[in-house]
């Protein structure tokens, strides 16, 4: 068995800006609970208040129970395990192939990078080349899911914050999106378009005309997103210096993604441990140093106008990988082309063994993890040879975001609790599983 | 001259039924301006562009059950709080006048319900009545989001009272009279008050704004914080009159701001003086809309430190500059 590399026992943090606050706010041992300060709890004034399962904005069914002192939150206590569905032991008992429509149901707003995590840990452990038009097909795709995760961040967040019109515009926007998901696998949302070794069918035709036209109207609607809020006094007094968390905390907390990056630690697993094609794309990877709420919509803001660019560079190279392999050539693994099952006896019965049976994995034990729109999605996957997976964990981005909660919520009023636990962007979907 | 009592009688029947109409074309107008804004259609199944949604809503709202929990104590007060709302802001409208008057016959007929000397000191009481309803109608619910709404309603409505009287004052002064018809004549003879007592416009329309809940100031029903804030646990027809009393306020509102600021009925063609006030009510609630499609909310201390540290003080300054220029002058 091989074991995941230990990757960063001896990491010194890149971080960016003086410290945010001194000291940290982590406010217990379990750093998800927030208890009530004795002085305030023996005065009985305290308004115990449910916010949750079913609220108009804690992102599907997060519960939060919040004691509230007036209008101030001094006591918090998330409450998950309202969608729990039993993902990863549900993939134990699917085939390899059929399992990877599992993940991308997890997080169904960054779904393709779910999907890519699972399939490249598939890839590690058997050893499989995949083709570079694959690749990088695979990588336009994440990038228009991290685009399409923070349109939907991006319109809920301001709609929380009372911004209704914003999103409207962002989900007018997410459609152009599911557009061309829709246009490459048949499916606006869980395409399961990745495979192991490869992409599920060919790009077709008409797909890179639409992606231009998207990359050339996609920083105008940003420029949109920006004129409504970047300068707005009220989003800017909404947002400025709340729900701080500083780099240290945020490291303590184990936080990835745009949270880590708005706290000042400038660490992006695409520039940092990359995977695909990302060591030959030319991005920014946006880094601010205040760690407030405004910070994370600046970085996922910026993050968009970046996926965007890489968008059009994974279509640059695209564009001249007409007619090549989308998919691994191992009958072992991948199913042979349709056309070969009628006059090929060997390729009926690779088609009847991978269908029925599935393929076999050897034996081993793999940690992949990706730069999803959420910060790190990890997917540990051991396998005993079988066709099935024989555990499968993952690190869910959002379940390590909502555990800053209470740590953000440092004197926080009920309004701020609201636009703390939106900008933490936590799919509910993933935190339960 | 003054009108026989039954001629006021039909004109406040009348201005009544007018009044819901409008209220109920406000809510069309507002989901119709709002799509628009928002790359949406708005309504525009039932009728014709949509426009017996209102009749649709309303057939819907009365035949819901008018649920009341349980833990409600006072049945009686859960009941009359929203009545109370709904009065008051009908009520309110009775003194707006909306044209010159008229000669039928032999009888005259006044452009307002009722002609009062203190018209604009009864509106504001027959708004602070109605805060009652808002504020009793989240406290008798029993239930801690409607609380909190009204918590917050109390404070702002209350807050924001304060810089709305305020700014009248100047036009007070320079109408010198509390009557509305008084201060219309006044504006037709002078200069809209519009130009001289632009801060008073700007601040009667930002706190009016906080006084009707409307964005950004919605936080007594901030949606995504308090569910449904001071009606959470009201529905049926019961909620229905809160919200009619929340648009009805809207739109006295914007009455007064054109009957303050805007001089009324006057136009440049004077038969259409009816015509003129609702042309002028319309683009003042298009403004509302308008905000509410723009803006984020505002939080609570925000609200309360900029009403009273930025709205009040320059309220009092316009107010006092406004007597002393008008002395001076004289």
């Amino acid at each position: 068995m091989t074991i995941a590399p230990e990757r960063r026992a001896t990491r010194t943090w890149p971080i960016v800006g003086p410290p945010i606050y001194e000291g940290s706010r982590i406010p217990a041992n379990i750093p998800t609970i927030l208890e009530v300060p004795r002085e305030l709890a023996n005065l009985d004034d305290i308004l115990p208040v449910n916010f949750g399962p079913n609220h108009p904005s804690t992102h599907g069914v997060l519960r939060l129970v919040v004691d509230l002192d007036g209008e101030r939150v001094v006591g918090l206590r998330a409450v998950i395990g309202y969608l729990h569905t039993g993902f990863e032991k549900n993939m134990e008992q699917k085939t390899w192939w059929k399992a990877i429509t599992y993940p991308p149901r997890m997080d169904y707003l960054a779904f393709q990078l779910n999907e890519l995590a699972f399939v490249l840990a598939i890839e590690k452990l058997l050893a499989l080349e995949v083709p570079e038009k694959a690749t990088w097909m695979r990588q336009l795709m994440s990038e228009l899911s991290r685009i399409h995760s923070h349109l939907i961040w991006l319109g809920t967040a301001a709609l929380e914050i009372g911004a209704i019109s914003l999103l409207f515009y962002c989900f007018r926007d997410r459609d152009a999106v599911l557009d061309l998901f829709e246009l490459v696998g048949g499916q606006r949302m869980h395409t399961r378009y990745f495979q192991a070794g490869g992409l599920a069918e060919d790009i077709p035709d008409g797909f890179y005309p639409e992606a231009r036209t998207f990359c050339e109207y996609m920083p105008k609607a940003i420029d949109e997103y920006e004129a409504l809020l970047t300068r707005n006094p009220i989003w800017l007094e909404r947002t400025q210096g709340i729900g701080l968390l500083s780099a240290d905390d945020a490291i303590a907390l184990g936080q990835s993604g745009p949270v880590l990056r708005a706290s000042g630690v400038d660490w992006d697993l695409r520039r940092d441990e990359p995977y695909l094609a990302y060591d030959q794309v030319d991005f920014r990877v946006p880094v601010y140093e205040n760690g407030d709420v405004y910070d994370r919509y600046r970085v996922r803001v910026d993050e968009m106008r970046e996926s965007v660019r890489i968008v059009e560079q994974c279509l640059n190279r695209l564009d001249r990988m007409n007619g090549k392999p989308w998919i691994a050539d191992d009958r072992k693994v991948v199913l042979p082309p349709r056309e070969e099952l009628h006059t090929s006896m060997e390729s009926l019965i690779h088609h009847f063994k991978i269908v029925t049976e599935g393929y076999r994995v050897p034996e081993g034990e793999v940690y992949v993890c990706v730069e999803s729109a959420r910060g790190e999605f990890g997917c540990y996957v051991v396998s005993d040879g079988g066709p099935k997976p024989w555990r499968v964990k993952f690190r869910a981005p959002s379940f390590v975001a909502l555990e800053a909660t209470a740590t953000c919520m440092h004197e926080a009023l009920v309004a701020d609790l609201i636009a703390i636990v939106g900008s933490l962007d936590t799919v509910m979907g993933e935190v339960d599983r | 001259m003054r009108e026989p009592w039954w001629i006021t009688i039909i004109k406040a029947f009348v201005i009544i039924n007018l009044v819901m109409v409008a209220f109920a074309y406000t809510t069309w107008l507002e989901r119709k301006l709002l799509g628009r804004m928002q790359n949406r259609y708005g309504p525009n199944r039932a009728g014709p562009k949509g426009l017996l949604q209102p009749i649709a809503d309303l057939v819907k709202l009365v035949r819901k059950e008018a649920f009341q929990p349980d833990s409600v104590e006072n049945g009686f007060v859960y009941i009359i709080a929203p009545i109370i709302s709904m009065f008051t802001a009908l009520a309110a409208f009775s003194v707006i006048p909306f044209g010159a008057g008229w000669h039928l016959w032999h009888w005259h007929i006044d452009g307002q319900i009722l002609n009062v000397p203190i018209a604009l000191i009864l509106v504001f009481a027959l708004g602070s009545i109605g805060i009652y309803g808002f504020i009793v109608g989240g406290w008798v619910s029993d239930s801690k989001f409607s609380l909190l709404g009204s918590m917050r309603t109390c404070a702002q409505l209350v807050s924001y009272e304060v810089s709305l009287s305020l700014a009248v004052l100047g036009v007070v002064i320079m109408g010198r009279s509390l009557s509305l018809v008084d201060i219309v004549h006044r504006q037709d003879e002078t200069i809209w008050f519009a130009a001289p007592q632009l801060v008073g416009l700007l601040v009667f329309f930002i706190a009016g704004t906080a006084e009707t809940s409307r964005a950004p100031f919605d936080l007594p029903e901030a949606d995504t914080e308090l569910v449904a804030g001071y009606h959470t646990e009201y529905s049926g027809m019961r909620w229905g009159l809160f919200q009619t009393s929340e648009y009805i306020n809207m739109i006295t509102l914007s009455a007064l701001t054109v009957t303050l600021f805007f001089a009324g009925w006057h136009g440049p063609w004077a038969p259409l003086g009816p015509l003129w006030f609702f042309l002028k009510l319309f683009i003042c609630v298009s403004i509302f809309i308008w905000l509410k499609a723009t803006l984020p909310r505002l939080r609570y201390d925000q609200l309360m430190r900029f009403g009273w540290k930025v709205l009040l003080p320059v309220a009092t300054v316009n107010a006092v500059v406004t007597a002393a220029l008008v002395v001076a002058f004289q």
